[in-house]
């Protein structure tokens, strides 16, 4: 009886959870046509397309992710091969623990005031791209520490009996060996921050721009667009679109990141 | 003079990158407090936090409304998803084949992905106009908010729950079924027990994910800024009022609202430490 109670929850669960993914795919892909994913929008979104929001939507992650693999890895490669548990790996991992849990409007709001306005970069690819680096640095760490803790031990031994410092052998036989597990990381990193609104709202900013020719310059990603299309009542059918632009490429990137993974295990475990 | 041989100069770049998370988390402390505390002391915490007021144009800045409806919103959450993810994690750990597990975690781990954006629509398109049909009221409400962050956070829930479900040792189930302890007895007196502390930090998380979440709640809340009097009242969220307001804000009103992100993050900040120190409790134990 208890367990018929446990299973239709676990069954009502999954059942919304589909729901939300077909339902945004059955309205939005009849309104994706080859001139809405290649045309610039025309009358606020109400006609044309959604290409510049894909170019920022593409570029924005690119940033956040060149700025946090270095930092995200590095303190993985510091906390797993050059330190015992210490109170400063403890230290390190509660401040990554606690960066994991901040809203994403704190980090906007962070974004706001300091690469925005005391840095001066303005409303700009760059400011969003940090913030996002910052918001995405607890995944990478966390993976990434993973990844390189699966690489087995006998492989770093071996390196070290031929001569190698522990430089080389992080460099020549714990990182490719974990690169699998930190790509998984990366891509779950690119799907948070494809999907992110209220972090990039107020520090890449949300007017809409055309293709933006350098760091400096302000972008509009999809989830911004699709937010303003939605809660301005732009236009219905577009909007439905875009959620579902949206939900594909989230989709899409997420499934990466755990056939990744799931490869990563399986080379392991043999 | 030797060279610093590369092997050290790795070793310091590596111990400098470490510091990396502390870093941002500090500067995100120091400069969210560096704006909105001085208004908080200038103004007055209790006034702050305790009016309910708020009109930036006569001076008024009283959050209190604001508080009162993230904690109806995110209990609602809580409400709705607590029950609904733990029951599913106890059933995918412990009632379902290996293989079928392998498949549905994922996917609702999945599903996690979703942007909060979309979420927001679907209240805004489905669920809202169910509220207004069936129980009156404007949809955009406490209850709309609530149901969907409830969904919201499943996937925290499952994923977390499940995970600490599945480090109870078999030899505490083998040993409630020895005594002679149904299937069922076993998991809800035994495995539940021995699992409680993770649990209890999935839903500490989540509901840090409740209370930080902004633009689903933006979508469905409705954003009056009202003490709400029952579920299908629309209501303001601190994240929300900063997320709606923050476009158009400058001096003392930019201050206010950087001072309620300041509330925000307090409060947060205390979810995660006892959410940690519960996690940590888990690992020492076994």
């Amino acid at each position: 009886m208890a367990v018929a109670v446990l299973g239709a929850a676990t069954l009502l669960m999954l059942a919304v959870l589909v729901f939300i993914v077909v339902f945004v795919l059955d309205k939005g892909l009849p309104n994706i046509t080859w001139t809405f994913l290649t045309r610039p929008p025309e009358e606020m979104g109400r006609a044309g397309g959604i290409f510049p929001f894909l170019v920022g939507s593409f570029l924005l992650p690119i940033l956040a992710i060149a700025i946090a693999l270095p930092l995200g890895v590095g303190t993985a490669v510091y906390l797993c091969e050059y330190t015992r548990e210490t109170r400063l790996t403890r230290t390190i991992r509660f401040g990554t623990d606690c960066l994991a849990g901040i809203p994403s409007i704190l980090f906007g709001l962070f974004g706001l005031i300091f690469f925005v306005d005391i840095l001066g970069m303005g409303w700009s690819l760059l400011a969003g791209g940090l913030t996002l680096a910052i918001m995405v640095l607890p995944t990478i760490i966390r993976t990434s520490e993973e990844a390189i803790r699966a690489v087995p031990y006998a492989y770093r031994e071996v390196s070290c009996s031929m001569g190698a410092t522990c430089w080389e052998t992080v460099r020549r036989v714990v990182l490719p060996g974990a690169l699998p597990g930190i790509l998984t990381g990366v891509m779950l990193s690119v799907g948070r921050c494809i999907g992110e609104t209220a972090a990039v709202i107020y520090t890449a900013g949300s007017a809409e721009s055309g293709i933006p020719t350098s760091v400096f310059d302000s972008v509009r990603t999809l989830a911004v667009h699709f937010y303003l299309l939605a809660t301005e009542g732009i236009s219905t059918p577009k909007a439905y679109a875009s959620a579902a632009v949206l939900v594909i490429a989230v989709l899409l990137v997420n499934l990466t990141a755990y056939w990744m993974m799931n490869a990563f295990i399986r080379k392991r475990s043999r | 003079m030797k060279r610093p041989s590369s092997d050290k100069i790795a070793q310091s770049v590596f111990r400098a990158i470490a510091f990396s998370a502390i870093a941002s988390l500090l500067l995100i402390a120091v400069f969210i407090l560096k704006e909105g505390l001085p208004f908080i002391l200038r103004y007055g915490p209790l006034q702050f936090l305790g009016r309910s007021e708020w009109d930036p144009s006569q001076g008024f800045y009283g959050i209190y409304p604001m508080i009162v409806s993230s904690l109806w919103i995110t209990l609602g959450a809580m409400l709705i998803g607590a029950p609904l993810g733990v029951a599913g994690a106890v059933f995918l750990s412990e009632f379902v084949p290996k293989p079928a597990v392998r498949i549905i975690k994922p996917a609702i781990e999945l599903l996690a992905g979703i942007p909060s954006v979309v979420y927001g629509f679907m209240g805004v398109m489905v669920l809202a106009p169910l509220i207004r049909g069936h129980l009156g009221g404007p949809g955009l409400s406490v209850l709309a908010a609530s149901i969907i962050l409830g969904i919201m956070i499943l996937p925290t829930i499952v994923s977390i729950s499940a995970d600490a479900i599945g480090a109870v040792p078999n030899s505490y189930r083998e040993g409630a079924l020895a005594l002679g302890a149904t299937r069922w007895q076993a998991v809800h007196l035994v495995v539940l027990k021995a699992a409680r502390s993770g649990i209890l930090a999935s839903l500490i998380l989540a509901m840090g994910r409740a209370v930080g979440e902004t633009m689903a709640v933006i979508m469905v809340a409705g954003n009056t800024i009202q003490f709400p009097h029952g579920v299908l009242d629309p209501v303001r969220t601190l994240t929300a009022h900063i997320a709606i307001e923050m476009g158009a804000a400058t001096g003392m009103h930019r201050q206010a609202l950087f001072a309620t992100g300041v509330v925000l993050f307090v409060a947060i900040m205390l979810l995660n430490a006892v959410a940690t120190t519960a996690i940590r409790q888990k690992v020492k134990r076994t």
